[in-house]
């Protein structure tokens, strides 16, 4: 075909050797003929299918390139009808107003001075202080004191920075590598906060899907990291393992039924529980725990420093190896007498939270003062077994010295420092929660104007998934002679009496 | 980007020159004694919004580097994936962790371990860096060293000094000398170390109250409450002022303190565009209108999260604009100050200070006590009910242990000292160095040519570096030439938009930013860092001389 406009011509060759080089370049896509004969045949034994194909894809492409589909069926409404509805909304105010009653705050303890055994209110009353953590009465030890000034000089106060960003500072591997010796696990990971501890490092492991059984006994801390996963959550009764039993064993048959794709299982317990003061029986969950397979976090918080030969925790107490439990999660700022929280086990288990522990990652690392008190103190554990021999003397004699009591239950097991005491409901006729809580403080106000300073322990009621009787929680100190056992334990009798005696049934 | 909504502050002066005789340098750090000019006047620089700044996020980069981007992580993924497969037939061993094991499923998946083991393993060594002493102008990092391709370091006990453009050390009080620590270390003596105690059982002190009323003074608040650590206090308080029924507004580029304790609030969530104003408006327009999902009832309240400066990207929020629709849509509204509380504003007091805008137009104002005070903790500062109702809700004063006398005194001394209530001017002194050096940096690494996100007076500097492989070049150049930077990439940022991030202080000296730029430029001429559009460009030389003109 002849033109007279030679551009035209051009334009002719130009396409024809690009449409046959596109066609020889389709062609050697693999499987390009296949396509094209799958067309062709489909084409000739029904032209009809071939619109309809066509019409299929150009709908995907269409659906493709449209906004999502949102399921949260929104109403239309006229930009006139939004102004309204912006207008006419009100919300509630942002916390409810309090009462006088509610408003507590002032019935808490301003201490002036050094925290300790002793301590002193504002007002200038001396006390005996039996509710602080502080088990092995290393809180006003003076090397502790002096390791801590020498830090300072050295390093400042805060870190300025997370672990990732330079803010691994070397007495943090240092106190890590303290804290895994003494347990005899292979790792361990310092957080900066006791409490944000094991609520990082279970969401750090378990996601959705995964399955967790755990403790109903178990503190706030663990409530909250068990939210935060979105795991499933099974729920056994307070230290009663033919209930845990129970409950994996249902698990299993549902495995079997649905059979469910292997997840990742935890069971989660307490060592020595906060809110009862009673120890877990370590042997026969980690009977379990091998039998169904599953892998222990352990929140020794309190444990640790108090419990064991050498005080190194519940392992220790029943003598275990260490490496049995999975994960060992516990808190600097009890018998450590510091602040902060670790958690210790395989290099896998650390590792990865270095990596994964929101609470971890995402926030500044423990002041090296701090840690460095942490290290001391656990130096002096180590030195003074005397320390625990005091410890587990003195909460003998105190459980011994209120065995008899009238009015209140001893609730805890006979080796723990920690006691909660609450009211004996078959002697004394009480109301609902609020009125329990009452007396109990009642019960502190008046132990307080005998010069001992008692605590309720104090919860976030709307909050905890499981009721907890109101008590008054003890903590047994090493630091207490025997004399300040005996008046401590004279005066919280005088006061269960004198508050509850004309409640009696 | 709200650069005309940005013009409700007044228009006083942004520089005044100083009258008053050369203050003499108060620094007590011997490195700060450097004093830059002459004896005669010298100009001031104050942290507040001028009109004229642009926004936080002016050019993208070239597309030929976004596409060499992607292509990289393609690459690398490809291989990650390619050595996966031979590894996984041939060195199984490597992956046992992976699979299951006698019954229990892996610690990891190995899809979401797949970024970790391919891609961040490898450039390891640019983060965790140990480090020892003083996080202060200089920082010492103990070297290290590695056989197994970043799996494992061993220290190999030679230490190295590098200008730290690392930490949080706005106001420059990490300090182990000087009044702060002279204060701590009476503290120590007299009050020991740490409390054993939650807050509201006996853990409280007469030192709590005092530094309480003190924060509530600084930040212009009734009352304020103290936390021990600056995660939680986000963590732990979202959830009680929100709950099922409410309806959360947070930035999508809140910090994971607010993402946890939004999530453990149980109320619904929904996230805007970062620091879009528009975004932010149309989002709140569809939710009060229809309500509650499914059901459409109304919303019992609507509490917007924002924070004060944005720790990744250095933009400082639109406050003015937040406040004139607080006013239209009646959300209550929560400010995490963590990074702009000291840093920011004529006095330090924060994104209020810097806008020039009443601090009791914001319901909660909450911030971190690690950064600018050189201790740790956080607080949240409001009226006096909502305080005492956070006293008894809050899951940190009820169970956490309560902060401990050191750090408090920290706070203490350092925050009295931003005030100018140790009557020295030392504190204001402090700040105007740092709004000096922040302007100075950022600017005139624009001005050498590198893309720069962040406001004009941010001292959070993220430089992008874009390329995955300029990553870990551009960390190791700087430790070569003894400069402590922080890289972050993805998932910390975009895929795309990794970066340098530096944090200047009060505690450096011109001459240190001198340097910076000098290493900045010699870096950004071997990587191809230099990226940005604008035809103005400065040499080196031309910064070093005439840097200082035009902040
Ligand atoms: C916005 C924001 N909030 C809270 C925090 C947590 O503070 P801290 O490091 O004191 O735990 C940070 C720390 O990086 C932060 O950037
Ligand atoms: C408060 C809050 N919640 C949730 C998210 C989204 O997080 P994810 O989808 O990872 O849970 C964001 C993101 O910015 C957020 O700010």
């Amino acid at each position: 075909m002849e033109t007279a406009y030679p551009p035209l011509n051009e334009l002719f060759v130009f396409l024809n050797t690009t449409i046959t080089q596109i066609s020889i370049f389709y062609s050697h896509i693999p499987g390009s003929g296949i396509l094209l004969k799958y067309i062709k045949n489909s084409h000739q034994n029904d032209p009809f299918r071939t619109i309809l194909e066509l019409l299929l894809v150009f709908f995907a492409i269409i659906y493709l390139f449209t906004k999502k589909y949102r399921t949260d069926n929104l109403i239309e409404l006229t930009p006139q009808e939004v102004e309204e509805l912006v207008d006419e909304w009100q919300p509630e105010p942002l916390v409810p107003q309090l009462s006088d009653e509610e408003n507590e705050f002032d019935k808490i303890p301003v201490i002036n001075g050094p925290q300790g055994p002793r301590v002193k209110l504002v007002n200038g009353k001396p006390l005996l202080n039996i509710s602080s953590f502080d088990f092995l009465g290393l809180l006003s030890h003076d090397s502790i004191k002096e390791k801590a000034i020498k830090t300072l000089r050295e390093y400042g106060v805060g870190s300025c920075g997370p672990p990732g960003f330079y803010g691994t500072v070397d007495v943090h591997t240092e106190i890590e590598r303290k804290i895994s010796d003494f347990l005899g696990t292979e790792d361990t990971i310092i957080y900066s906060q006791g409490f944000s501890t094991i609520n990082s490092a279970i969401p750090s492991f378990c996601k959705r899907g995964d399955i967790i059984v755990a403790d109903e006994g178990c503190n706030f801390s663990i409530q909250k990291g068990l939210q935060i996963s979105r795991s499933i959550i099974k729920w056994y009764k307070h230290n009663n393992m033919e209930d845990l039993e129970r409950v994996l064993r249902k698990i299993k048959d549902e495995d079997i039924e649905t059979g469910r794709r292997l997840t990742r299982r935890f069971i989660v317990s307490e060592g020595l529980f906060e809110n009862y003061g009673d120890i877990t029986p370590l042997p026969n969950l980690i009977e379990l725990k091998k039998k169904f397979k599953y892998r222990l976090i352990l929140d020794e918080s309190l444990s640790f420093g108090t419990l064991g030969k050498r005080g190194a925790g519940l392992t220790d107490y029943f003598d275990i190896d260490p490496n049995q439990v999975d994960m060992i999660v516990g808190s600097m700022c009890y018998s450590i007498a510091s602040s902060g929280g670790f958690c210790s086990g395989s290099f896998e288990i650390t590792e990865h939270q270095r990596i994964s522990g929101p609470a971890y990652c995402y926030s500044a690392s423990l002041p090296a003062m701090l840690t460095v008190a942490a290290t001391e103190s656990l130096k002096l554990l180590k030195q003074n077994p005397l320390l625990l021999s005091t410890l587990k003397f003195n909460t003998l004699l105190f459980k011994q010295l209120l065995h008899n009591i009238k009015y209140l239950l001893l609730n805890g097991s006979a080796d723990s420092p920690v006691i909660h005491l609450r009211i004996d409901e078959g002697i004394v006729r009480v109301g609902d929660i609020e009125d329990k809580e009452k007396c109990l403080q009642d019960i502190v106000d008046e132990a307080m104007n005998n010069g001992v300073l008692l605590t309720r322990a104090k919860y976030n009621r709307t909050q905890e998934l499981f009721s907890i009787e109101p008590s008054i929680r003890i903590c047994i100190s090493a630091s207490f002679n025997k004399k300040e056992i005996e008046k401590t334990a004279s005066v919280i009798k005088s006061a269960a009496t004198k508050v509850l005696k004309n409640r009696v049934h | 980007m709200g650069k005309g909504s940005r013009t409700k502050v007044s228009t006083a002066q942004n520089f005044q020159l100083s009258t008053s005789e050369s203050s003499s340098d108060h620094f007590t750090s011997s490195a700060m004694k450097v004093e830059q000019e002459g004896p005669a006047k010298k100009q001031r620089y104050v942290s507040k919004r001028r009109e004229d700044d642009p926004g936080w996020k002016e050019e993208e980069p070239p597309y030929y580097f976004l596409f060499t981007t992607y292509l990289s992580y393609l690459v690398l993924i490809c291989f990650g994936h390619l050595r996966d497969f031979f590894g996984k037939r041939f060195l199984s061993k490597n992956y046992k962790h992976l699979k299951e094991q006698n019954g229990y499923a892996p610690l990891n998946s190995d899809f979401d371990n797949f970024y970790v083991r391919r891609l961040k393993l490898r450039i390891n060594d640019c983060f965790n860096r140990p480090v020892t002493g003083v996080p202060g102008r200089k920082i010492t990092l103990l070297e290290r060293e590695t056989k197994d391709y970043c799996k494992t370091f061993q220290l190999t006990g030679t230490k190295r000094d590098c200008l730290n453009l690392s930490s949080y050390n706005y106001l420059g009080f990490a300090q182990s000398q000087g009044p702060c620590a002279d204060a701590v270390e009476q503290t120590v003596r007299k009050y020991g170390i740490s409390t054993c105690s939650p807050r509201n059982e006996v853990g409280t002190s007469n030192l709590h109250l005092q530094v309480e009323s003190l924060v509530a003074k600084f930040v212009g608040k009734p009352a304020a409450m103290l936390i021990s650590m600056g995660y939680a206090t986000n963590s732990t308080t979202i959830p009680a002022l929100a709950s099922k029924g409410c309806l959360i507004i947070s930035d999508e580029l809140n910090h994971s303190s607010i993402v946890f304790g939004s999530r453990l609030a149980g109320a619904f969530i929904r996230v805007f565009k970062h620091n879009n104003m528009t975004d932010l408006e149309s989002l709140l327009k569809e939710c009060i209108s229809q309500g509650q999902p499914r059901t459409h009832r109304p919303w019992k309240k609507i509490l917007l999260i924002v924070e004060g400066l944005y720790s990744m990207e250095g933009s400082i929020c639109n406050l003015p604009k937040i406040i004139e629709l607080k006013k239209k849509y009646k959300f209550y509204l929560y400010v995490d100050e963590a990074h702009s509380i000291g840093a920011l504003g004529p006095h330090g007091r924060g994104v209020c200070d810097y806008y020039g805008i009443d601090p009791n137009e914001v319901d909660i104002l909450m911030g971190t006590l690690t950064k600018s005070f050189g201790a740790a903790g956080g607080y949240i500062a409001a009226d006096k009910n909502i305080i005492n109702h956070l006293r008894l809700t809050n899951h940190a004063t009820i169970y956490a242990e309560s902060m401990t006398p050191i750090v408090l005194q920290q706070i203490y001394t350092s925050m009295s000292i931003i005030m100018g209530e140790d009557g020295t001017n030392e504190g204001q002194e402090r700040l105007e160095r740092l709004a000096f050096n922040s302007r100075y940096l950022s600017t005139n690494l624009r001005r050498l040519g590198f893309i720069v996100y962040g406001d004009r007076d941010s001292p959070i500097i993220p430089l992008l570096l874009f390329n995955p492989a300029k990553i870990p070049a551009f960390s190791r150049e700087c430790l070569k030439r003894n400069l402590a930077v922080v890289v972050v990439a993805y998932p910390a940022t975009p895929m795309i938009s990794s970066r340098a991030r530096f944090c200047i202080s009060a505690a450096h000296t011109k001459e240190d930013i001198d340097e910076i730029l000098k290493i900045c430029n010699e870096i950004g001429d071997i990587l191809q860092l230099k990226l940005s559009s604008n035809k103005i460009r400065y040499t080196i030389e031309e910064v070093l001389r005439d840097g200082e003109n035009n902040l």
